[in-house]
């Protein structure tokens, strides 16, 4: 527990995170059927941030479990598929690392199809594979797991549905305004032109953001491929002296 | 400076990889004083939401976190994560176990009256939505909040103040709709 320090300033107002409009997909998208009961209809409120959005919860080691980060190893056996590192950087929009912050994700197995009650497509489960893993950022915001490449799976969105590879992350950063959960893409997918989720993203340059880098210096010799991937939180506005600062 | 990294949704099978088996107790189990604060989730049909997901965050009793950036200090209160997580069941309810905050400052000093900040998360939610609970038991502090008073419409503002409940407190979010919550951008 750390103590209340008398020195702290009794001044409790904190700069807070910049917006990033214009980069989320719109949460009414008729493309992705499934938005059309679940948007909010009215406007939504601008919330200014106080204390409760600047700060949010620095979960660490204890939601950890020993194999949470390489999801090959979590049974007897091995996993089917194709073996792959997926490591990268948490970053805020300044560029600086974000250390220490729990990385969730989860996927389909191989062949597509997840590990859920509710996924019922004529595709196996694996046995040896579970789709879920844990992990922190180190001191310089990188993370890594291992894991098998997701198979592409179809669903009834529209016709002939069938949605991209990819990982679901989930991202806490240090303060709730950062708090994300996005999915990460593979290179080259031939299945994004038909995909309301990456459509829905209005701008180009950012759908992009999504896409891993396919990267052969980090593969693991006759063991597994590499990708690469950074994310980036939001950053936060200027203080109060460097808004100054930038008057001069 | 790098552009941020876009949402996306959860999607159906966010059950396997985001509950955690203590998620719901934001204050540890067991843990004296503690109350429930328990909703259903409803879309814009008034159909609960089976595939959602609940998040919460706020203050401890004293309107302080045990986190670096308020510059008041870091407070650790026993036994209190003072986040909660739980997904929300087929019958769209979820539960969060904790202890009721105290008032926060807000922007410029102005006291915040006690609140707790909530995300929601489901299938068909391209990013996830944040709204905020007050306390039905707070009046005064209620009516002076800065962001709660902004709201002009009663109806509105009274989607974010829970009702009491037997163990705690009610606060049911409708997604869409007549009743529809009040939703925040953050």
């Amino acid at each position: 527990m750390t103590s209340h320090d008398p020195a702290a300033p009794a001044w409790t107002d904190a700069p807070g995170y910049r917006r990033d409009h214009g980069v989320h997909p719109p949460l009414d998208y008729p493309g992705y059927r499934s938005t059309a009961l679940r948007h909010p209809s009215r406007r939504l409120r601008l919330l200014p941030h106080s204390l409760t959005e600047v700060t949010g919860p620095m979960l660490g080691e204890d939601r950890l479990g020993a194999l949470d980060n390489d999801l090959t190893r979590q049974h007897d056996g091995e996993p089917q598929g194709q073996r792959i590192i997926v490591h990268g950087r948490l970053l805020d929009g300044d560029g600086r690392p974000v250390p220490h912050s729990l990385v969730e994700i989860w996927q389909a197995n191989a062949g597509g199809r997840y590990r859920h009650t509710g996924d019922n497509w004529p595709c196996p489960l694996d046995p040896n594979f579970t789709g879920v893993g844990r992990t922190l950022t180190d001191a310089e915001g990188r993370y890594r797991f291992t894991t098998v490449r997701p198979g592409a799976y179809p669903w009834r969105n529209h016709d002939n549905a069938w949605r991209p590879a990819h990982i679901h992350f989930s991202l806490f950063g240090r303060a709730f305004t950062q708090r994300l959960v996005t999915q990460m893409y593979f290179p080259d997918d031939p299945l994004f032109f038909q995909d309301p989720m990456w459509n829905s993203i209005p701008d180009e340059a950012a759908r992009q953001r999504l896409v891993a880098r396919f990267d052969y210096a980090n593969t693991a010799p006759e063991w597994a491929l590499a990708y690469e991937w950074d994310i980036v939180l939001r950053g936060r506005e200027a203080t109060l002296f460097e808004t100054e600062a930038d008057d001069d | 400076m790098p552009g941020t990294t876009p949402s996306q949704t959860v999607g159906p099978y966010l059950h396997i990889g985001l509950p955690w088996p203590d998620g719901p107790f934001a204050l540890a189990e067991g843990a004296p004083g503690g109350i429930w604060l328990r909703g259903v989730l409803y879309d814009g049909a008034g159909a609960p939401v089976p595939d959602g997901l609940i998040e919460t965050w706020q203050a401890d009793p004293d309107g302080r976190f045990d986190h670096p950036d308020d510059p008041r200090g870091a407070v650790a209160y026993p036994g209190l994560r003072a986040f909660g997580r739980c997904p929300t069941g087929p019958d769209g309810s979820w539960g969060v176990y904790t202890l009721k905050p105290g008032p926060v400052p807000g922007p410029g000093g102005v006291p915040q009256a006690p609140h707790i900040d909530v995300s929601v998360f489901a299938r068909g939610m391209l990013h996830r939505t944040v709204t905020r609970v007050y306390f039905p038991d707070e009046p005064d502090a209620n009516a002076a909040d800065p962001v709660l008073s902004a709201i002009e419409d009663p109806a509105a503002r009274a989607t974010l103040v829970a009702r009491p409940a037997p163990d705690g407190y009610r606060f049911d979010i409708r997604l869409q709709g007549n009743d529809e919550t009040v939703f925040f951008d953050v």
